[in-house]
């Protein structure tokens, strides 16, 4: 069938504003999204730029947003966006990213938020056994957050860095989740700082769309919520109060 | 702009990033990646990794080592194969205390199942050694390694395409690199550099691999004299989503999935009555393609794109859905079908290259049949051969090689860069890098590279696959030379610096087309049949002429081969049933 690519372009070496251009390819109803960008810039324009790599949804490189929705093209069939012949497919880059070039936006930011919740295993003690022993259901109240490939779709998805950029946002605050939540893990203490703070993880407001978009299938609001929850219980043994910006 | 390191690391998947753990303990170290470390390919890897633990039966290294070399049909390296299967038990340890979620025993151990090849007692039945964290081991090592150097402070520089090596009267000074924000040239001189970029499983039409997989360290090394080790020897995996070539893990059959045919019969009984649909993955590809061009397979027209059925619904969907969540989700995504009520429809997809930059087992490389080092220069990883995988690579073995071999070649840099001064460096280093991208972005018109991707994949699919013969692979030879021409009057179509992957993809082909034909010509040139390599013309494995590794010289658009010697001194080559 031919479907119509209507895909926005911006190129900050030569483009003012960003503007939309359409591209007619041929596909199959079967085809990932994918499939035809690559069309496109193999034989039609080489000057799109998007990222892209494992091509089955395990790799996060080629996120965007699809006819409005945040997700990755190669794990995105055309079938599920077009019915009949010269349907319209729209693609942009993903929201709340500066844009580099077409659909490649710049997610150093998003990097940087996801280091500060320092996203690995702490526990400086030495394992008393080979391993160190836990129980496959203590593994598995974290498991759906060790799907995580960092593609952003979430944050992009997510209304919060909208009006507030500083957001943490829902990728962060789940690997967060993944290491609080991990029996082998003792560095509470040490990601609170990050988490419990006005740009922490407060300004979530439940909206779910993080949880909607997730290509990975990551109930990321229940385990905000959860990751919420553990610091408000550390606060309240305490007396203490959270630090979410509010006196 | 001039950088100075003393180790570059050139590649972040899982040997890359252990390797940078290691050496960055050691040694002023920066990692260059095309990708963003975590969208490397060894995050698409499934089943496994193994290692003789005995966690839930009786295992010992000597029998992985023993399942490798036979896996590997002898053309192994022995005592590599040893190092390999020894040093294992440590890495899958030193990875759980770093954190990887396996899963576990019942009494909270790293569980452990059945994978292709891996057998107890030297053959005598699967053996339980491949350690899993559901089906996404290669995402949980490459997010755990990942997350290490976050905690280690490793530096990166992200998005960096290395196009060429420096090296000067046999001693590794650095390399150059394109950045893609800027397009600009970078120099970065190094004491060491070591390549860990992967596979290029993209010489194939259908394939398991990511579009990144462009062997982009293989073919600078090529260009540049080194000859690259076994090129003649590349997996196909057996069980490829029809059409797509996305991996469905052996894991599936570890856990009890059966292959059938049109009349729903288990083939594998008739082709290796041990190990069943758990034989080595030549063996199960070699199978599937018998079965179809007997009109066995599940439309019965004999044609090249027939298949056969991967049967796991038996399994039960809390069984797959606990160790096989991510192939539940790819059925579901691309066949539309729950593999808990369908057979999952497969053919097998070009997969692992068993070849590579020759290397001993401390990385370093080695570049001729003497054992001559190139000084400084450094590989590991699915682009280098040591070669623990001779014909045939067992599964779960790849991140093995990763682990074991990356941490080695890490620890081995950190030493060596101690003992060397700072290499001094021209400023013409990065002469023939900028000539090439002069030449392709010189403004004249000129045909677009998608066309040459396209035909060189289909040759190298239709004429260097599971079955070969001289005829065909002259063929893919031929056309391989023709296309390089053409490669000559491409040109880059996008005319602008900042994030020019246009550009990228366009270098990227130069370094498929040159592996293909190292591949294509490597295969034409080995008279016999072995592991991977199944010749129709030559059906039997040769030990009295053809027991040796083939060492594939690029010059040009022409291979010239000289060989070296297999350690076989562990275990008298046997014949390979199962």
């Amino acid at each position: 069938m031919k479907i119509i690519l209507k895909i926005k372009r911006f190129n900050p070496e030569s483009d003012e504003n960003s503007y939309f251009q359409e591209f007619t390819v041929e596909a199959d109803p079967n085809d990932r999204l994918l499939d035809a960008l690559m069309h496109v810039k193999r034989f039609q324009d080489g000057t799109l730029g998007f990222r892209k790599s494992c091509a089955h949804g395990v790799c996060g490189s080629d996120a965007m947003r699809i006819n409005g929705k945040d997700g990755l093209a190669c794990k995105t069939l055309i079938k599920d966006l077009t019915s009949r012949d010269g349907d319209t497919i729209a693609i942009e880059p993903l929201r709340h990213f500066p844009v580099q070039r077409d659909l490649i936006v710049d997610q150093s930011e998003f990097f940087k938020k996801f280091r500060a919740v320092k996203p690995y295993l702490i526990n400086d003690d030495m394992p008393k056994e080979k391993e160190r022993i836990q129980s496959q259901e203590e593994r598995m109240v974290f498991d759906d957050t060790t799907n995580c490939i960092l593609c952003a779709s979430c944050y992009s998805a997510c209304p919060i860095p909208e009006n507030h950029s500083a957001f943490l946002g829902p990728a962060a605050i789940a690997q967060a989740y993944r290491f609080l939540a991990d029996t082998r893990d003792q560095g509470f203490e040490e990601r609170l700082p990050s988490l419990d703070q006005p740009d922490g993880i407060w300004p979530c407001q439940n909206h779910f769309k993080c949880t909607q978009s997730c290509p990975r299938s990551i109930l990321l609001t229940k385990r905000i919520n959860q990751t919420k929850k553990m610091i408000e219980t550390y606060r309240q043994e305490r007396n203490e109060k959270i630090n979410n910006g509010e006196s | 702009m001039i950088h100075q390191f003393e180790t570059i690391i050139v590649g972040s998947g899982g040997s890359g990033l252990y390797a940078a753990l290691e050496a960055s303990q050691r040694s002023q170290t920066a990692v260059l990646s095309k990708l963003f470390p975590v969208r490397s390919h060894t995050g698409a890897a499934q089943g496994g990794i193994s290692a003789a633990l005995g966690n839930v039966e009786e295992d010992k290294p000597e029998w992985h080592a023993f399942d490798t070399v036979k896996g590997g049909d002898y053309l192994v390296d022995q005592q590599a194969a040893k190092i390999l299967a020894e040093e294992a038990v440590q890495a899958v340890y030193d990875l759980e205390n770093r954190g990887l979620p396996f899963n576990r025993t019942p009494e909270g151990r790293i569980d452990q199942r059945r994978f292709g090849g891996h057998t107890r007692n030297f053959g005598e039945a699967p053996v339980r050694r491949a350690c899993y964290a559901a089906d996404r081991t290669g995402h949980m090592i490459l997010q755990t390694l990942y997350q290490q150097c976050i905690k280690n402070n490793v530096s990166f520089y992200d998005e960096f395409q290395v196009l060429d090596l420096i090296l000067e009267e046999n001693r590794c000074k650095g390399v150059v690199a394109v950045e893609l924000a800027t397009g600009e040239l970078h120099v970065f001189a190094a004491k060491a550099v070591l390549f860990a970029t992967g596979g290029f499983g993209r010489i194939f039409k259908i394939t398991s691999n990511a579009h990144a997989n462009t062997g982009d360290g293989p073919a600078i090394c090529a260009r540049r004299g080194i000859p690259l080790e076994d090129m003649e020897f590349f997996q196909f995996h057996p069980t490829g989503i029809k059409g797509l070539g996305i991996l469905i893990s052996e894991a599936v059959r570890g856990e009890g999935g059966i292959l059938r045919n049109r009349d729903g019969n288990r083939f594998m009984e008739h082709y290796s009555p041990t190990l069943l649909d758990l034989a080595p993955r030549d063996i199960v590809a070699r199978s599937i393609l018998t079965e179809i061009r007997a009109g066995q397979g599940i439309r019965g027209d004999r044609k090249i794109d027939d298949y056969v059925h991967l049967d796991a619904t038996h399994l039960g969907k809390e069984v797959l859905g606990a160790k096989l969540p991510d192939i539940t989700s790819f059925c579901q995504t691309y066949l539309g079908i729950d593999p808990a009520d369908s057979p999952i429809p497969v053919l097998p997809t070009a997969h692992y290259a068993m070849g590579g930059i020759p290397t001993d087992t401390d990385g370093r490389v080695i570049k001729d049949d003497k054992g001559t080092i190139v000084e400084g220069l450094y590989a590991a990883g699915e682009c280098a051969c040591v070669s623990v995988h001779g014909a045939n690579r067992l599964g779960t073995n790849s991140l093995l090689d990763l682990v074991v071999f990356g941490r080695r070649a890490g620890r081995h840099i950190g030493e060596y860069v101690k003992e060397v001064e700072v290499p001094s460096i021209s400023e013409e280093v990065a002469d023939t890098a900028g000539r090439w991208i002069k030449q392709l972005t010189d403004g004249q018109s000129g045909p677009h590279g998608g066309h040459i991707m396209e035909e060189m994949q289909t040759a190298m699919m239709e004429n260097v696959g599971i079955y070969r013969n001289e005829k065909d692979m002259q063929a893919a030879v031929d056309q391989i030379q023709s296309l390089l021409e053409r490669y000559q009057q491409v040109r880059v179509q996008d005319s602008g610096r900042a994030f020019n992957t246009d550009l990228l993809e366009v270098i990227e082909l130069r370094n498929l087309l040159d592996l293909s034909l190292l591949t294509a010509a490597a295969a034409l040139n080995r008279q016999e049949s072995r592991g991977a390599h199944s010749r129709e013309d030559f059906p039997d494995r040769d030990d009295d002429n053809w027991l040796k590794h083939s060492l594939a010289h690029l010059n040009g658009d022409t291979v010239r081969i000289e060989y070296k010697m297999v350690d076989t001194s562990v275990w008298e080559p046997k014949p390979r049933t199962y």
